[in-house]
C-alpha cells in the first residue's frame, strides 16, 4: 500500500531565497511532509543531492545569466512537473527593473569592471526560456498555497490555483477599501490574491507582489489613478515593482512612460 | 607539518549546501603550505544599486528587503533609519519598541533556521536536519516551535514573516494595537524553556578544536544588546560612529567572487555577526541568559568560530526574554508614523541583521528620489574571515581523512551562516580566464 515518495527538487536562480524559505517555514508540517515527499535536490536544506528525474521541481528566481539559461533547460528535461515559484520565477522579479535600462549602462553604474560581467539582456521569467506547467505567484510565494499544491499532486489531482483579484479577498476580510475611503493608491483591483490582502489590512495599498490577476485591466486602473490626481510617472512607478515585467503591467508602464516622454 | 598526516590536500566544493544562496570553496595545500583558499561566490547579479536610482525614498525599504528573504526586516530597518536621518525625523519611542520586537522575531526565525536546519547536522555528521529527527527529535521539535513563534511575531507585527509590509520610513502604516501583540505572550514561558533547551543542546555539541585570530566588530550602545543603534566597536579597542564606517574599512575585489569583500583599515580580516556581538556585548545579555551560560560553563569571549552556534542560541534565548518585556510594556503610539520634510541630503545607518552589521547609505534629491545608494551586507564583511579561518585550520585538515577534511571546510563556512543572496546584491565580477 505504501506509495513511492514524491521526488521533489528545488532550484534557485536569481532571487532572495525567500520563496524556498517558505518551504522551511512550514514548521508544523515539515516533519509530516517528509513522510510523503523526498527532497532529492534542495541545497539549502541538505548536502545530499540525487540526480533527476524529479516528479516536481520548484524553480525560485529569474533567469538572468547565460549559465542559468542553460541550467534551467537541463532542469526542465529532468522534471515531470515544473513549477515557477514566486515573483522572480513568474515575472522576472524586482531585478527585472533593469530590463528598462540599457544593460551596458546598468553594468557601468554598478561595476568597476563592467566588461567582466556576464548577464543576459533581460532578467526573465522562467516561462520565457522553458515550458512551465504551473505558476505559484507571490513575493514571497504563499506557504499555504505551496502546501496545498503539494497535497494536490500527492493525491493525484490536477492542481487547482485561484487566480481572482485581491479586491475579492480584501472584501471578504471585511476591510474598508483604502482607495475609496482614504485615496491611497492600491493595485488590488488588478493583482492576483494569495497574500491574504495584508497591505490593505495594515492600512496601505497593494504593491503588486502576486502579479496581474486573470481578468486584470491595468489600463482601467491607471486612468482611475490619474483621476485621483496621480501623475503618469507615479502611476508607472506603482506598476513598476516586484511584478512590473509581467506582460500586462509592462504594457501599461510603457504606455505611461511613453506618454510622459 | 603534521607527523602522521599528509603534506598535500585539494578540496573543491562547487556548490555549498545548507547556505543561503550559491557559492563554493576551493582549498589547495601542497608541501604542507596553503597555496590558496578561495570562497567562490557565483550567485547571479541583481544590480540593486542601478534599480534603486530614481525610486522614491518611501519605496526603498520594500525594494531593499528583496535583497534577502531570510532577513528582509534588517534591510527595511537600515534603509528606514538612513532615510529618517536625511529627513531629520525621529520615530516615536513606542515605534522604536515595535521595530525591536519585529527585529527580535527575525533574529529568532533566522538564527533557529541556521542552528537546527543548517548548522547542527554538521556537528553530528548528518547530511540534513530531517535525518536528525529520529535521534534528536526533541531538539528539532524545540527548534521548529521556536522558529514558528519567531515567524508568528513577524506576522503579527509585520503582516508576514518573509517581506513584512507594516514598517515604513517614520514608523508603521497603521498603529499596531496592544491587543494584537498580547496573545504572543501566551506561549512566552514555553518558548523560554525551549530556548534554554536549545542552548543546552548546542553547548554540548562536540566542538572542533580551533582558535581564531581575528577582529570582532559590532554595534554597541552600552544600554541594550545592540540591534537598531549604537557606535561601531572592535575587539581591537576602536569605537566610531556609523557615519564613519566607510572610512574605516577597505574594500577589495577577488577575481573568483561575485561579491565585494571588506577588511578593517590596515588590511585586518574581521568578523561580524552573533559571535562578534556576543563577544563585545555579553554584559548586556538578560540576567537569566547570563546565568544559564555560567551554568553551562560558557565564558566570553568565544574565540572558536565553531562556537558561533552557541552565540546564536544565547541570542535566541535573550530575544525571547526581551520580547516578553517589550510586549508587556508596549503602549500604542499617538500616531502610526511621523512625516519629515523632503529635502536633499545624504546619510548612513547601521543595524544588526541576524548575520551582523548591515550598512546602508543613500543620497536623495529635493523631491525625495534616490540619487545614490551603497549597501554593505554582513556576509560580504565575513568572506575574508572565512578564508582566514580555513587557512588556520589547514594543519588540522592534513591530519584528517579527505572526506572529513572537506566536511570541516564546509562547516567552517557555515559557521558564519553566510547569506550569499545578500552578498551579491551589487557586485558580480566574472573572469573568463582563470
Amino acid at each position: 500500500m505504501m506509495r513511492r515518495k514524491l521526488k521533489v527538487a528545488v532550484f534557485k536562480f536569481a532571487s532572495c531565497s525567500g520563496c524556498q524559505l517558505q518551504i522551511l517555514n512550514m514548521e508544523d508540517e515539515l516533519l509530516t511532509l517528509t513522510d510523503a515527499v523526498e527532497f532529492t535536490y534542495f541545497l539549502e536544506a541538505s548536502r545530499a543531492t540525487a540526480p533527476g528525474p524529479y516528479d516536481v521541481t520548484f524553480i525560485e528566481g529569474s533567469i538572468s545569466t547565460p549559465e542559468q539559461e542553460e541550467l534551467v533547460r537541463r532542469v526542465r528535461e529532468e522534471s515531470r512537473i515544473l513549477v515557477a515559484m514566486g515573483a522572480c520565477a513568474t515575472a522576472g522579479g524586482i531585478q527585472a527593473l533593469r530590463n528598462w535600462l540599457r544593460l551596458d549602462d546598468v553594468k557601468r553604474a554598478v561595476y568597476p569592471n563592467p566588461e567582466w560581467v556576464k548577464a543576459l539582456e533581460h532578467s526573465k521569467p522562467v516561462a520565457e526560456v522553458v515550458k512551465v506547467d504551473y505558476e505559484l505567484r507571490g513575493c514571497p510565494v504563499s506557504k499555504e498555497r505551496l502546501l496545498s499544491f503539494i497535497k494536490q499532486v500527492l493525491v493525484g489531482r490536477k492542481p487547482y490555483l485561484r487566480r481572482e483579484a485581491l479586491c475579492m479577498d480584501c472584501r471578504r476580510k471585511g476591510n474598508v477599501c483604502v482607495m475609496v475611503a482614504k485615496g491611497i493608491p492600491c493595485l488590488g483591483p488588478v493583482v492576483q490574491e494569495g497574500c491574504g490582502a495584508i497591505c490593505p489590512t495594515f492600512g496601505r495599498g497593494c504593491y503588486g507582489c502576486f502579479g496581474p490577476s486573470i481578468d486584470a485591466r491595468p489600463e482601467a486602473l491607471a486612468s482611475r489613478l490619474r483621476e485621483i490626481g496621480m501623475k503618469d510617472r507615479d502611476v508607472a512607478r506603482l506598476f513598476k515593482g516586484f511584478t512590473g515585467w509581467s506582460e500586462k503591467f509592462r504594457k501599461v508602464i510603457d504606455e505611461l512612460e511613453g506618454g510622459a516622454r | 607539518m603534521t607527523g602522521n598526516g599528509r603534506e598535500s590536500l585539494e578540496i573543491r566544493v562547487s556548490n555549498l549546501a545548507r547556505v543561503e544562496g550559491e557559492g563554493g570553496v576551493y582549498l589547495k595545500v601542497s608541501g604542507g603550505r596553503v597555496e590558496y583558499v578561495e570562497v567562490h561566490i557565483h550567485e547571479a547579479p541583481r544590480f540593486f544599486e542601478a534599480i534603486l536610482k530614481g525610486r522614491h525614498y518611501l519605496e526603498v525599504p520594500d525594494i531593499t528587503a528583496r535583497i534577502c528573504g531570510i532577513c528582509p526586516l534588517a534591510y527595511v530597518m537600515s534603509s528606514s533609519r538612513a532615510m529618517e536621518k536625511i529627513l531629520g525625523i525621529k520615530p516615536h519611542e513606542e515605534v522604536f519598541k515595535l521595530r525591536r520586537i519585529a527585529y527580535l522575531g527575525e533574529w529568532i526565525e533566522s538564527h533557529v533556521l541556521h542552528i537546527a536546519l543548517l548548522h547542527a547536522p554538521d556537528f553530528l555528521g548528518y547530511d540534513s536536519a530531517l535525518q536528525m529527527v529520529e535521534e534528536h527529535g526533541d531538539f528539532i521539535r524545540d527548534s521548529l516551535k521556536l522558529k514558528a513563534w519567531g515567524n508568528r511575531v513577524l506576522e503579527v507585527v509585520g503582516g508576514r514573516p518573509v517581506h513584512p509590509v507594516v514598517f515604513r520610513v517614520g514608523g508603521t502604516y497603521r498603529i499596531i494595537r496592544r491587543d494584537e501583540l498580547l496573545p504572543l505572550l501566551k506561549r512566552v514561558e514555553e518558548m523560554k524553556r525551549r530556548a534554554r533547551r536549545v542552548l543546552e543542546f548546542v553547548a554540548n555539541l562536540p566542538m572542533p578544536e580551533f582558535r581564531q585570530d581575528i577582529t570582532y566588530v559590532s554595534l554597541r550602545n552600552d544600554v541594550r544588546y545592540p540591534i537598531l543603534e549604537g557606535d561601531v566597536v572592535t575587539s581591537d579597542g576602536e569605537r566610531f560612529k556609523e557615519e564613519d564606517f566607510e572610512k574605516r574599512i577597505e574594500v577589495e575585489q577577488a577575481k573568483y567572487s561575485n561579491s565585494l569583500r571588506y577588511r578593517l583599515s590596515g588590511g585586518r580580516p574581521y568578523c561580524v555577526g552573533p559571535l562578534a556581538r556576543f563577544n563585545l556585548n555579553h554584559d548586556l545579555l538578560a540576567p537569566e541568559v547570563k546565568d544559564k551560560l555560567a551554568e553551562l560553563g560558557i565564558k566570553a569571549p568565544l574565540k572558536n568560530a565553531f562556537q558561533s552556534i552557541i552565540a546564536r542560541a544565547a541570542e535566541v534565548y535573550h530575544a525571547v526574554v526581551e520580547l516578553d518585556e517589550l510586549i508587556t510594556s508596549y503602549r500604542e503610539p499617538p500616531q502610526p508614523y511621523v512625516e519629515g520634510e523632503v529635502r536633499e541630503g545624504e546619510a548612513a545607518a547601521i543595524t544588526e541583521a541576524p548575520r551582523g552589521m548591515l550598512y546602508h547609505r543613500y543620497r536623495i534629491d529635493s523631491e525625495g528620489f534616490v540619487r545614490y545608494a551603497n549597501i554593505v551586507a554582513p556576509t560580504c564583511q565575513n568572506y575574508v574571515a572565512m578564508e582566514e579561518d580555513i587557512r588556520r585550520l589547514a594543519p588540522n585538515l592534513l591530519a584528517m581523512p579527505r572526506e572529513k577534511a572537506q566536511w570541516v571546510v564546509e562547516q567552517a563556512i557555515r559557521n558564519y551562516d553566510p547569506c550569499i543572496s545578500c552578498s551579491v546584491h551589487f557586485i558580480r565580477l566574472h573572469i573568463i580566464n582563470n
